[in-house]
């Protein structure tokens, strides 16, 4: 017991890495500000040229959609940091990890936004444009507000994710919270920094896991 | 040389492809084995502690609801780093695939615990009533009459889950785990030349873009039952 | 009688989903605070012809003028024209994350521009046509089927439509409930307004229609007043068909 204490609990450690990790999380929240908004738009621009009318362009979306959904986030982000250099495309760490997970999250928020759109039926459309509303104010005004409600677990949910998918730049090097957890780790020989850091993300988002659960259980799965 | 000719020498080399294919196949081969343990182990697990939740024991509950949230809220680097420095110095010892197994099933038990739980409460409560007041006990209502109709309402979103999670068997990299990604950026510091890396990338195309389209379908099929 | 006195003038429209033609060239013309009823078989066309009225479906051929306006001609301000064509909806439409009167002011604020307050006291009004002022803050899922269809009537209403055109408006009611709806409508036909009803309710025909077209197959088969169509004078298929939904 005391064992496991002093492995992954060592409040010593913590405690000599806590400021390094506390500047690590500004890093993390810096990205999610940057990545999060990028990603909400990016899929909505995504779901609203899936509905085009010209059916090679909703094939165009609608692959690009699955190529990105089948890539790994992690192998987007090395591709784009250590790949494009070759094309001559240098880019800082923060801005790989914009470009990378822009990418990602607008395919997965794109997916949600087109699932709400299929979930308001054709009669609120309809109904809508009978009353002499413009396609634009039938949209923002009937099917956006109905589409966004419906999906809004899984809007969430998929927020959470890019939170955690901040750890990964890491793997760039990026000084967010992992990567300065990590160093403390290879400085001490002992992996209760990261653990301290995994505090930390159960601290901000375990509440918002409980959240989602009980808006998915209210819309009855 | 030609811009055209350029990019295909950074991008496309024929020989580096020839040379590392091997290595690559290899890499998806591992990440092939890791990810159908995974998705075999941890639905199992999802599914088992649906089960137990659904005994409505709040002993049993209340371990399975902070498991379950924690593993969701935790990024799955964070847990496997945690893992893979922290059990050799407590006597511990697991090869690092196995490490990446552990947690990625874990983590993938998790959230199918709460698709499973979703769904076993969907079921309306007439159907317990219909089932119980035939005479069947709870477990054979359990088990012939709601978990049938909850697998049901499951699939759409647990496939997008299981798709998600066994994507991060990329994350073995980090820990040495001789998978794709591993096997593509050590190649590419060896040669200095970005074609393992587009290697490395139509890999995992090849593996999860047909088990993506197979996920849509799926949804699709399952939607429509779902009245 | 020159075209321009007729609300509706509709000529050889036709209308194709694909290799299957669905409407094969419909001539209607409604006049002024004419109520039209349209019935025939499932499958024959009625609804899809009701719907090119308002184009939420795009003929393959034909002319339709609304008050001497071309509807079809794509300098035809779409918009501006489908205010002054009511729609009711066999499912009602209704949106649901407004309240009732949040639905009647929605396209009186954003289509006609009217100032909240104004596009208020107009909202209230229709509802109150419709006996529904005191259920204004009501969201749909808190109303009856035949109230929300009420409200549906409304929403159409308050834009002051020239012509005002019913896809089966209390199929999805019970027969309790129509009542309601059908009272709501003779009350509309009463104060003159020009009305085309695709129904199965037949008694309402005989009350309150002025001409009764039967189509059948995508064709007008007959049409006339409703003591000739409902009577021995018909044609034998609508007489079919009335025997059939008389049972």
């Amino acid at each position: 017991m005391g064992a496991l204490l002093t492995q992954f609990f060592n409040l010593q450690i913590m405690s000599e890495a806590a400021p390094l990790i506390v500047r690590g999380l500004g890093m993390t929240l810096l990205v999610c500000l940057a990545v999060v908004p990028l990603g909400l738009a990016g899929g909505l621009a995504v779901a609203l040229v899936g509905r085009s009318r010209a059916a090679w362009v909703r094939w165009g979306a609608a692959a690009l959609i699955d190529i990105l959904r089948a890539m790994p986030p992690l192998v987007l982000l090395i591709f784009v940091h250590a790949g494009l250099p070759f094309a001559g495309l240098r880019l800082s760490p923060f801005a790989s990890v914009c470009v990378a997970f822009f990418l990602n999250t607008s395919a997965y928020y794109g997916e949600i936004y087109r699932a709400g759109f299929e979930s308001v039926g054709y009669g609120q459309w309809e109904a809508a444009r009978s009353t002499g509303l413009t396609g634009w104010q039938a949209m923002t005004s009937v099917v956006i507000p109905q589409a966004v409600r419906n999906v809004l677990p899984d809007l969430v949910s998929n927020t959470i994710e890019v939170v955690k998918l901040t750890s990964l730049a890491s793997a760039v090097a990026l000084p967010e919270m992992l990567y300065a957890a990590d160093m403390a780790r290879s400085l001490t020989y002992n992996p209760s920094p990261i653990v301290l850091a995994g505090a930390i993300y159960l601290i901000l988002l375990w509440p918002v896991v409980r959240l989602v659960s009980r808006l998915e259980h209210r819309l009855g799965g | 040389m030609g811009s055209r000719a350029l990019f295909i020498e950074t991008f496309f080399k024929p020989d580096l492809i020839l040379r590392y294919l091997p290595d690559i196949l290899q890499g998806m081969l591992v990440t092939i084995e890791i990810a159908g343990c995974v998705v075999v182990t941890g639905i199992a697990l999802g599914l088992g502690l649906a089960l137990l939740r659904s005994c409505g024991l709040r002993v049993l509950n209340a371990p399975i609801v902070v498991f379950v949230d924690m593993a969701r809220a935790l990024p799955p680097l964070v847990l496997i780093l945690i893992v893979y420095f922290g059990l050799p110095n407590v006597g511990v010892s697991l090869p690092s695939f196995a490490v990446l197994w552990l947690v990625l099933s874990l983590v993938l038990a998790a959230f199918a615990e709460e698709i499973f739980w979703a769904g076993i409460l969907s079921v309306r409560k007439a159907q317990w009533e219909a089932g119980r007041s035939t005479g069947l006990s709870f477990g054979q209502t359990l088990f012939y009459v709601v978990l049938p109709q909850a697998a049901r309402l499951a699939v759409p979103p647990l496939t997008n889950r299981t798709i998600a999670i066994t994507k991060n068997t990329a994350l073995g990299t980090v820990i040495g785990v001789p998978e794709i990604l591993n096997q593509a950026t050590t190649a590419e510091s060896f040669s200095g030349n970005a074609t393992p890396l587009v290697m490395g990338a139509v890999a995992y195309l090849v593996l999860f873009l047909p088990v993506v389209i197979a996920g849509r379908w799926i949804e699709t099929r399952f939607a429509w039952r779902r009245a | 009688m020159s075209p321009q006195r007729a609300i509706l003038d509709v000529r050889g429209l036709r209308k194709s989903f694909g290799a299957s033609e669905v409407l094969k060239g419909i001539d209607l013309r409604v006049e002024p605070q004419e109520l039209v009823f349209i019935m025939g078989p499932s499958g024959s066309g009625k609804s899809t012809f009701l719907r090119c009225l308002n184009r939420l479906e795009e003929p393959s051929e034909g002319s339709i003028f609304v008050d001497g306006v071309d509807l079809l001609d794509p300098a035809t301000d779409i918009n501006a024209t489908r205010r002054h064509i009511g729609m009711v909806f066999q499912a009602f439409n209704l949106y649901p994350h407004m309240t009732a009167l949040g639905n009647v002011t929605l396209a009186l604020r954003k289509v006609l521009r009217h100032s909240p307050s104004q596009a208020q006291t107009i909202g209230l009004a229709a509802l109150d046509r419709v006996g529904l002022k005191n259920r204004a803050s009501a969201y749909p899922n808190e109303l009856s089927g035949g109230q929300q269809q009420r409200v549906a009537i409304a929403r159409a209403i308050a834009l002051e439509p020239k012509i005002m055109l019913f896809d089966e408006p209390t199929s999805a009611l019970d027969p309790e409930l129509s009542g309601s709806v059908l009272a709501v409508m003779r009350d509309l036909q009463a104060c003159g307004m020009t009305m085309v009803v695709v129904s199965h309710e037949i008694r309402f025909a005989r009350d309150a229609a002025h001409r009764v077209v039967f189509m059948e197959a995508g064709m007008v088969i007959d049409q006339g007043p409703p003591a000739r169509i409902f009577g021995p004078d018909a044609s034998p298929r609508a007489r079919a068909f009335l025997s059939e939904i008389a049972r």
